[in-house]
């Protein structure tokens, strides 16, 4: 049985049909990078986390990374769940000497067959779960006229599909234990139908739904869902975004947003926009009517 | 179509269902993690056989989940939860004989065959049992001492073992198996399919009157005075009430109808007259009920829920007999849903365990009030406490006696575990010198010695013989097992 092996070790000969369709299109997630702006270790001791053990879904950079990073200074076990091993051990590696252990597991989250083995390996070498987070994504450069099925797939099978993939597990194991927390990194693009990535936004309005009945369905075994709606985020996405021209200000930093994160779960919160203000830009945007909605450019 | 989403139609590489999730007793006490494999047929469940001695671990076998105590968890290895083999796979109207798959709840099984005018002869208090668990821990019902346990209703079953057989089992049928099997805890092979004799009834509802005994010597005369004529008997004591009043408490009596009685048996008999209210004065949700409870839920609240259900039972005693739905009548565990969680919800620290004597006859008054007044010195009360009159049986690991048992729910707090087991401990001691038994799915305590004690000896050497047969690689074995098993059965081989 799975147990004995180290998650580390993942499944057969991994992944990729996901991978394809990532690299091909050179986007990647929440993705991001975490840029060499690794935080350093800090001065003062690490406040004691109230879990003890955590996955991270799409860890290898950006909000993941970061979120990460954060866990282990605060000296939770984390198993950090990427496709790119290489940027999974360079994470490990960066978090060396943190009171918390790394646990690299390699996983294409589009492979929803191997999910069920991957949750149970992680869980059985943490000894445990009390935190979840799935912040893997996919934001594929969609043209203004292009409506490509392959892309628009692959986005579904990363945000929506491996999302369910993770949580359906993780939130039956947490069912049975009557605790633990469950975190969605969704977007505010999930609040309308923009026109500029029809389907990016219709996955994270998918999420939204998915993660709110989770919450409705788990209330009454105290296990928490918490979503978040990041807006602007200095990620990966969001450098791939200003390439192609857009000019975005105001973006807060992947380690300031997975505070932000940690913050809201811990104090039960149940959806929350990163930072705040875009609970505004959120509450805003979904009241436009739909006639003037249409001839707007966002 | 991308290639992420082709995924999605991709066979799962576990063929049969398995998930890693927490596994507890009903009582919440005890439990661990564990894979649970789901399977759907019976070539899955010997496939979940291949698969245990494969791995090199051991399975245990999983019903409804309603055992108290470790009787269906497995701390070291697989669990196979019959759950998903529930089809009702034929009624037969006429004779009233139910053919079921396993995994067929008590719950499933009255709402099929109540319309058509029967009820089990054996229900458990909750409805949410397999009748393979409960074949399998050969339930009673508040009736066991007019009819025996479910193992007495049972015409026939099919039984799949680790050495690979399929095995239909009767009294004429493979007996040996048949008698060892029903009661044996899943530890010789998994139910594939269970023939019940169920009863016919006249109308959905039974005539209930109620008693209030103040001594428990009452309580047991009262019980003497009308098991001929009654068809079910439950008392209910007062565990926290001592000097010339300790036993004191409730009978409910409850008798079926007889043709005739009920005007409308259409009306009646239909499900939507069982159901049980989901709300509570037409308002508050059942399902929120617990979080009340929660308040109660010590020492002193306790004393007096149970003395306010004293004075509200004294008061019900003078009342005319009344008419009740079998369900309402038969269910009441599953009145307030998740009640138990007023014994805190904390995985593995908190919950309780229940704790049954079964104790002959003749020493019944004495053990059983020795019992009460212990726990009262002792300061672990417990906070419900069910008395009911039993029968023999041939089952050859029975817990019935020709006598009565005393149910008492103990809850269970990290600081005073110890304490509490110890208790439990020294009441075994009594319960066994007096010639009495325990039932394991009520059970958390009782070790392989004091089983080894109050079963017969040559039940015991013949239940190893067959254990070694019908699974030469241990392959069954869970926490209950490890328990209280495998000793005396090692000791057999």
């Amino acid at each position: 049985m799975s147990h004995a092996s180290s998650p580390s070790s993942t499944s057969a000969g991994a992944p990729h049909s996901g991978a394809h369709a990532t690299d091909s299109h050179g986007h990647d997630a929440h993705g991001h990078d975490a840029h060499g702006h690794d935080a350093p270790a800090p001065a003062a001791p690490a406040r004691r986390a109230k879990e003890r053990r955590a996955i991270v879904v799409g860890a290898s950079s950006g909000i993941g990374a970061a979120l990460v990073k954060q866990l282990v200074r605060e000296g939770v076990d984390v198993v950090a769940v990427a496709r790119r091993a290489a940027q999974l051990e360079a994470l490990a590696h960066d978090c060396a000497g943190s009171p918390g252990r790394v646990i690299p597991l390699t996983h294409d989250v589009a492979r929803f067959d191997e999910v069920e083995a991957a949750f149970e390996r992680a869980v059985r070498e943490l000894g445990g779960l009390d935190l979840i987070v799935y912040a893997a994504g996919l934001m594929l450069e969609v043209g203004p006229n292009e409506f490509d099925t392959g892309k628009d797939l692959d986005m579904l099978g990363v945000n929506v599909g491996g999302c369910i993939a993770w949580l359906n597990p993780a939130a039956n194991l947490m069912r049975t234990q009557r605790s633990g927390t469950i975190v969605g990194i969704s977007s505010i693009a999930g609040e309308r139908g923009r026109k500029g990535n029809p389907v990016y936004g219709a996955t994270k309005a998918a999420m939204n739904h998915y993660l709110e009945a989770l919450r409705n369905r788990l209330a009454d075994w105290a296990v928490h869902v918490c979503t978040i709606k990041p807006g602007f985020v200095e990620t990966a996405m969001l450098a791939q975004a200003r390439a192609q021209g857009r000019t975005i200000k105001g973006a807060i930093s992947a380690e300031d947003c997975a505070s932000a994160i940690l913050r809201a779960a811990r104090s039960g919160k149940n959806e929350v926009f990163v930072p705040f203000k875009w609970r505004i830009v959120g509450f805003v945007i979904r009241n436009i009517p739909s006639f003037v909605f249409k001839g707007m450019n966002i | 179509m991308a290639p992420a989403l082709r995924s999605l139609s991709v066979a799962p590489n576990r063929r049969i269902p398995e998930r890693l999730e927490y596994v507890e007793g009903w009582g919440m006490a005890v439990g661990a993690f564990a894979s649970v494999l789901r399977p759907r047929s019976v070539e899955e469940v010997l496939e979940c056989f291949s698969l245990a001695a494969q791995r090199g671990h051991p399975l245990v076998l999983r019903g409804g989940g309603n055992s108290y105590g470790d009787a269906s968890m497995n701390s070291r290895g697989l669990v196979l939860d019959i759950s998903r083999m529930n089809r009702v796979i034929a009624f037969d109207a006429n004779s009233g004989v139910a053919t079921l798959e396993p995994g067929v709840t008590i719950e499933k099984l009255w709402k099929t065959i109540l319309p058509l005018g029967f009820w089990p002869r054996v229900v458990s208090g909750t409805m949410f049992p397999t009748v393979a668990g409960a074949l399998a821990a050969n339930i009673h019902g508040k009736n066991n001492y007019a009819v025996g346990t479910i193992g007495d209703a049972c015409l026939e079953f099919d039984i799949a073992l680790p050495s690979g057989e399929h095995k239909t089992c009767s009294r004429t049928q493979n007996p040996d198996l048949f008698h060892a099997a029903i009661g044996g805890f899943g530890l010789l092979g998994c139910f594939t399919r269970i023939v019940l004799q169920t009863k016919r009834v006249h109308s959905g509802d039974v005539r209930v009157s109620a008693a209030s005994p103040r001594t428990l010597k009452e309580m047991m005369d009262y019980f003497e005075a009308h098991k001929h004529e009654a068809d079910y008997l439950v008392g209910w004591i007062d565990c926290f009430s001592g000097g010339d009043s300790a036993g004191r408490g409730l009978i409910h009596r409850a008798d079926y109808l007889e043709p005739g009685e009920d005007a409308h048996p259409e009306q009646t008999l239909r499900v939507a007259h069982q159901e049980l209210p989901a709300n509570i004065m037409g308002l508050f949700p059942k399902s929120q009920v617990w979080r009340i409870l929660v308040l109660f839920n010590h020492d002193l609240g306790m004393r007096s829920i149970n003395a306010a259900k004293y004075v509200a039972g004294r008061l019900e005693s003078m009342a005319p007999p009344y008419r009740q739905s079998h369900a309402g009548f038969a269910f009441l565990l599953d009145y307030v849903p998740n009640w138990k969680w007023a014994y805190g919800r904390r995985r593995g620290e908190y919950g309780l365990i229940q704790y049954q004597p079964f104790v002959p006859h003749e020493h019944a008054h004495a053990v059983h009030s020795e019992i009460l007044e212990r726990c009262r010195r002792a300061g672990h009360v417990p906070y419900l406490g069910v008395f009911k009159r039993h029968r023999p049986d041939p089952f050859w690991l029975t817990h019935a006696v020709d006598g009565w048992s005393m149910a008492m729910d103990f809850k269970v707090s990290p600081s005073r575990r110890a304490e509490l087991w110890k208790l439990c401990d020294e009441l075994t001691e009594l319960v066994i010198s007096a010639g009495g038994r325990f039932y394991f799915a009520k059970d958390a305590v009782i070790d392989a010695s004091d089983a080894a004690r109050f079963l017969p000896r040559d039940r015991m050497a013949a239940f190893a013989a067959l254990k070694h047969a019908c699974d030469p690689q241990t392959l069954l074995e869970g926490d209950l097992y490890r328990r209280a098993f495998r000793e005396w059965i090692d000791n057999n081989a």
